[in-house]
C-alpha cells in the first residue's frame, strides 16, 4: 500500500509537468492544425535556458524559471515567423514534417552548445521529507506548486483576458474567428509564447526532477502526445486531465513492468483512447 | 445615393474550377437586397468572396468607393462590414456572452451598452449569457449568431439563410427583426430559399444561377414575375 | 588514396545509398502515392535487421538463436515479420487521421527500440549481435573486402531493381491509381464505393515490408547491429529528408533522393572533419543540425522534390 502510494506521488509529479506540456501541443493543435514534434526538444532548450540563468548568473531556480520561459517563447516566436509560417499556406502535415525535423535541429543544438552530459541545476541531495513512510522530496512540492500556478494563470488567462477568449474562439471555428475581427497572425503569436513558455517550464520541472540532458524533453514527447490525446486533441482542459490520468497511470505501472517501459505504458493507453474514445476521456470545451 | 456595395464581373471560388462566373451586385444604402438561386448556385460563395474567404480570380468588390478585392476577413471586418455565415456562425464552446465579446473584438471602447442593447433585440438570450452557444436551439443560435455580427454597428450586414432550419413562426419573427435592424441604417444583403417571404420584406431581389445573376428586379415585380416565379419560388 | 582504396570506399558509399534508397522506396508508397504519415521508419528497419540477424548468425548463448539459416531465409523473414508489426499498427490506425497515425507510428518505434534495450534474451540488450554473414559469405570463402563488398552491391543493386519495377507496375496499376485517389479526395472515393482502409493498410504493409527488406540487408551489410543504429534521427530522418529532397511520389526521386542526401551527409561529415579538435565529439551533433536546416531550406525552396510527382492528369 505505501508502494503504491509513493508511486502515486510521483504520478501526480510527473502528470504536472506532463499537463504544462500537453496544453502547450493541445493549444497548437486548435489553433495550427498540426501536431508538433518539435514540442520535447521545445521543453529541452527551455530547460538548458534556465541553466544558463542558475549557473552562468547564480539565480535560484524561482528566478530561472520565468526567465527561461520568457527565453523559450522568444525562441517559439523566432521558429514560427522565419519557417513554420511560411509552410501554413500549404497543407498542414508539411508543417508535420518540418516540425519533426526542428525536433533534431534542436536536440542538435543543445548538444553543440551544452554536450551530451548530465547535468544538474543544484548539486548536492534534495533530503526528502517523510509522511507515513511515504518519500516526498522538496523539490517534488516545487515542480506540483508550480505547475498548478501555471496552469491556474492559463486558465484565467483563457477565460479572462480578450486574447485568451480569441484563442478558444480560433481554435473553435477559425473562419467565424476572422470574419469578428480577430488578427489571426496575431492568435498564432500568442499561441506560440504560451506554448513555448509552457514547455519550457515543463523542461525546467522535468531537469529538477531528473537530470537535465539532451534526450530530456524527447524523451516524454510520447507521453505527453498520450497525455494530449487522451484528453482530447485540440482540448486545452482536456490536456490537464490527460496529463495527470497518463502520469499516474505510467508511474503506477512500473510496479509490475520494467520502468524503462514506461513510454510504451503511455503509448498503450493512448491507443485504447483512440479506439475506444476518439474524441478523448473529457468531454466538453476546447 | 451613395452606394454600399459594388461587386463588378466577379469570378473566382475555392481555387478548383470557379463557382463565380461573372457575378455583379450594387447595393444602394439603407436597401435589403435579397439573393435567390438554387442550391449550388454559389450564393454563399458570394458572400465569401466579398468577406476574403474564397478566391477572387478576377473582378472588384468595392465597399463605400473602397476597393476590397481579396482583403483578408479581419480587415473587411474593420471597415464596417459584418458577415453571418449559413453553418456553423457561432462558437460554439464559448459562452453567449463571449460570442458577443467577439463580435466586439475589433472595439477598444466600452461595448457593455451594445451587449445590453442586443439582448434588449433578442431577449432569450439574456437569459442564457452564461450558457455555451453550443446548447442553444437553432433559432436561439440563429438571434445569437445576428447579435454578434451587430456588436461592431456594421454599415452593411450580410445574412446568408437566416431563416433556414426555423420554423415559419420563427422565421416571420426574424424577418422583423431584420426590418428594426434595417430601420437603424444598417444596409443589409441576405441569401434565402424562402424566396417568397423575404421578397416581401425587400426592396430589391436578385436571381443567382450557376454563378451569375440572371434576374435583378424590385421584391414584387420579380415575385410577379412568371419565369421567376414558376422556375426559384417553387410555382 | 591508391585507387584500390577509392573503389573500396565508392562500393562501401553506393552500398549505403542502396540501402537507404529501399526504405526510401518504401516510404514513398506510404506518403508519397498514399499519403500516410509513417515516422517510425526505424522500427520496420530495426525488426528487418534483428529479424535476419538472429535467424542467420551461428547460434550464440547471448541473444535468441541464431539460426544459422540461409540468408534469403533471413530476408524474406525480415520482411514478413516487418509486415507484421505493420498489419498491427495499420489495423489500429488505418482509420485515423495523419497526425495519430503519425504518432502512433513513433510509439511503435520507441517501443521497439526499448525491447531492443531491454530484451536481452532476444537481442543481447546494448551489447547488439555481432557476426551477421554476408551475402554468398561461404561460396566466396575469405575473399578480400572489396570483392565482398561488390557481391553485396550486385545483390543491393538487384532487389532494388525488383523493388522499383514492382513499384512503377503497382503505381501504374488500377491499384495504384485508387491509393493517389485516396490521397487527393478521400470522400469521392469512399463515396466510389471502394473500401478505403483496405486500400491504405495494403499500401502500409507493402511499404513497412521493403523498409524491413532494408533493415536485414544493413545488418548484412555492416555485421553487426545494436540498438544504436536504429535511433529515428539516422534511421527515420534521413529517408524523409531523402524522399522529400528527391521528391515524394516519384519512385525515381526516392532513389536519387537516396543517392543526394547520402552524399551530403557524407560530405558533412567530411565537413566536421575539418572542424577545430574541440569540435570532433560534437562532429554528430554538427552533422544533425546541417541536415536538420537542410531540410527546412527543402521544404520552403522546393517542397516537390528535385523529381516532382508526374500526374497523370496534366498529360
Ligand atoms: N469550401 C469549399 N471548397 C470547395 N468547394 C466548395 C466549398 N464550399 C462550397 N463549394 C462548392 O461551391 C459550389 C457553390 O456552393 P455555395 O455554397 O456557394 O452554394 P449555395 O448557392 O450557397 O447553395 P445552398 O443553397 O445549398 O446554400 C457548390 O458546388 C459547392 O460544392
Ligand atoms: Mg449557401
Amino acid at each position: 500500500m505505501t508502494d503504491l502510494l509513493q508511486l502515486l506521488v510521483f504520478g501526480i509529479v510527473f502528470g504536472s509537468i506532463l499537463t504544462l506540456g500537453a496544453i502547450g501541443v493541445s493549444l497548437i493543435f486548435g489553433i495550427l492544425r498540426f501536431a508538433h514534434f518539435a514540442h520535447g526538444d521545445m521543453m529541452t532548450v527551455g530547460a538548458y535556458f534556465a541553466l544558463i540563468f542558475v549557473a552562468q548568473i547564480g539565480w535560484p531556480i524561482y528566478m530561472a524559471l520565468p526567465a527561461a520561459m520568457i527565453g523559450a517563447a522568444l525562441l517559439a516566436i523566432l521558429i514560427d515567423q522565419s519557417v513554420y509560417r511560411r509552410l501554413r499556406r500549404t497543407a498542414p502535415v508539411i508543417l508535420l514534417i518540418s516540425s519533426f525535423g526542428m525536433a533534431l535541429l534542436l536536440r542538435a543544438a543543445v548538444q553543440l552548445i551544452w554536450g551530451t552530459d548530465n547535468q544538474v541545476y543544484q548539486p548536492g541531495i534534495n533530503v526528502p521529507y517523510v509522511v507515513f513512510d511515504i518519500r516526498i522530496k522538496p523539490d517534488h512540492l516545487v515542480i506540483v506548486g508550480a505547475s498548478v500556478i501555471l496552469v491556474f494563470a492559463f486558465h484565467l488567462f483563457l477565460k479572462m483576458t480578450r486574447m485568451g477568449k480569441a484563442m478558444r474562439a480560433m481554435s473553435d471555428n477559425v473562419d467565424l474567428a476572422r470574419v469578428s475581427g480577430i488578427d489571426s497572425e496575431r492568435v498564432v503569436i500568442w499561441t506560440w509564447v504560451i506554448g513555448g513558455a509552457l514547455a519550457a517550464a515543463a523542461g525546467v520541472l522535468l531537469a529538477l526532477d531528473t537530470r537535465l540532458n539532451p534526450q530530456l524533453g524527447w524523451n516524454v514527447l510520447l507521453p505527453v502526445f498520450a497525455a494530449t490525446i487522451v484528453g482530447g486533441i485540440g482540448r486545452v482542459y482536456g490536456a490537464i486531465a490527460g496529463g495527470m490520468f497518463i502520469g499516474i497511470a505510467t508511474e503506477l505501472s512500473t510496479a509490475v513492468i520494467l520502468p524503462a517501459y514506461k513510454p510504451a505504458v503511455a503509448f498503450t493507453l493512448m491507443v485504447l483512447v483512440l479506439i475506444l474514445r476518439p474524441r478523448g476521456l473529457v468531454r466538453g470545451m476546447n | 445615393m451613395t452606394v454600399v456595395l459594388e461587386v463588378a464581373d466577379v469570378r473566382g471560388g475555392y481555387g478548383g474550377a470557379d463557382i463565380l462566373n461573372g457575378t455583379d451586385l450594387k447595393l444602394d444604402e439603407g436597401e435589403i437586397v435579397v439573393i435567390i438561386g438554387p442550391n449550388g448556385a454559389g450564393k454563399s460563395t458570394l458572400m465569401k468572396a466579398v468577406f476574403g474567404l474564397a478566391t477572387i480570380r478576377s473582378g472588384s468588390v468595392s465597399f463605400f468607393g473602397r476597393t476590397i478585392t481579396g482583403m483578408r476577413a479581419d480587415q473587411v471586418a474593420k471597415l464596417g462590414m459584418s458577415y453571418v455565415p449559413q453553418e456553423r456562425n457561432v462558437f460554439a464552446s464559448l459562452t453567449v456572452n463571449e460570442n458577443l465579446e467577439m463580435g466586439a473584438y475589433l472595439r477598444d471602447d466600452d461595448f457593455g451598452p451594445q451587449i445590453e442593447r442586443i439582448y434588449e433585440l433578442f431577449p432569450p438570450l439574456k437569459e442564457r449569457r452564461r450558457q455555451q452557444a453550443g446548447t442553444l436551439s437553432g433559432g436561439e443560435r440563429q438571434m445569437l449568431a445576428m447579435g454578434r455580427a451587430l456588436m461592431l454597428d456594421p454599415k452593411l450586414l450580410l445574412l446568408d439563410e437566416p431563416t433556414a432550419a426555423l420554423s415559419p413562426r420563427y422565421a416571420a419573427e426574424t424577418f422583423e427583426r431584420i426590418r428594426e435592424i434595417n430601420a437603424l441604417g444598417i444596409t443589409i444583403l441576405m441569401v434565402e430559399q424562402n424566396a417568397r417571404q423575404a421578397l416581401e420584406h425587400a426592396d430589391r431581389g436578385v436571381v443567382l444561377v450557376m454563378g451569375a445573376n440572371r434576374f435583378e428586379a424590385p421584391g414584387p415585380e420579380l415575385l410577379a414575375n412568371r419565369e421567376v416565379a414558376e422556375m426559384y419560388l417553387g410555382g | 588514396m591508391e585507387l584500390g582504396g577509392v573503389i573500396e570506399y565508392g562500393l562501401f558509399f553506393l552500398s549505403f545509398v542502396g540501402i537507404y534508397a529501399l526504405l526510401s522506396l518504401g516510404l514513398n508508397l506510404q506518403w508519397g502515392l498514399t499519403g500516410q504519415f509513417n515516422i517510425g521508419i526505424a522500427g520496420f528497419f530495426a525488426v528487418g535487421a534483428y529479424t535476419s540477424a538472429i535467424l542467420t548468425t551461428a547460434p550464440s548463448p547471448h541473444h535468441l538463436g541464431g539460426f544459422g539459416m540461409p540468408l534469403v531465409v533471413g530476408l524474406i523473414f525480415a520482411m514478413v515479420l516487418a509486415g507484421l508489426v505493420a498489419v498491427l499498427v495499420g489495423l489500429l490506425t488505418v482509420r485515423l487521421r495523419t497526425d495519430y497515425l503519425a504518432i502512433a507510428t513513433i510509439g511503435i518505434a520507441e517501443i521497439i527500440r526499448l525491447m531492443l534495450k531491454n530484451e536481452e534474451w532476444l537481442t543481447n540488450g546494448v551489447r547488439g549481435i555481432p557476426g551477421i554473414p554476408r551475402p554468398f559469405a561461404e561460396t566466396l570463402g575469405a575473399g578480400t573486402l572489396g570483392q565482398s563488398d561488390a557481391v553485396f552491391l550486385l545483390v543491393v543493386v538487384a532487389l532494388i531493381l525488383i523493388v522499383y519495377l514492382a513499384l512503377e507496375a503497382a503505381r501504374r496499376s488500377p491499384w495504384g491509381r485508387v491509393l493517389r485517389a485516396i490521397r487527393e479526395n478521400e470522400d469521392g472515393v469512399r463515396a466510389a464505393g471502394k473500401h478505403i482502409e483496405r486500400f491504405r493498410l495494403e499500401a502500409f504493409v507493402v511499404g513497412s515490408m521493403i523498409m524491413g527488406l532494408g533493415g536485414a540487408l544493413f545488418a548484412h551489410f555492416v555485421g553487426f547491429i545494436s540498438p544504436e543504429a536504429f535511433t529515428p534521427e539516422f534511421a527515420t530522418f534521413l529517408v524523409w529528408v531523402m524522399l522529400i529532397a528527391g521528391g515524394s511520389g516519384n519512385n525515381k526521386g526516392a532513389v536519387l533522393g537516396a543517392l543526394i542526401i547520402w552524399l551530403v551527409w557524407t560530405g558533412t561529415e567530411f565537413l566536421t572533419s575539418m572542424a577545430p579538435p574541440e569540435y570532433v565529439t560534437q562532429a554528430g551533433a554538427l552533422r544533425l543540425l546541417m541536415i536538420g536546416i537542410l531540410v527546412q531550406v527543402i521544404l520552403l525552396v522546393r517542397p516537390d522534390g528535385l523529381l516532382p510527382e508526374e500526374t497523370a492528369e496534366r498529360k
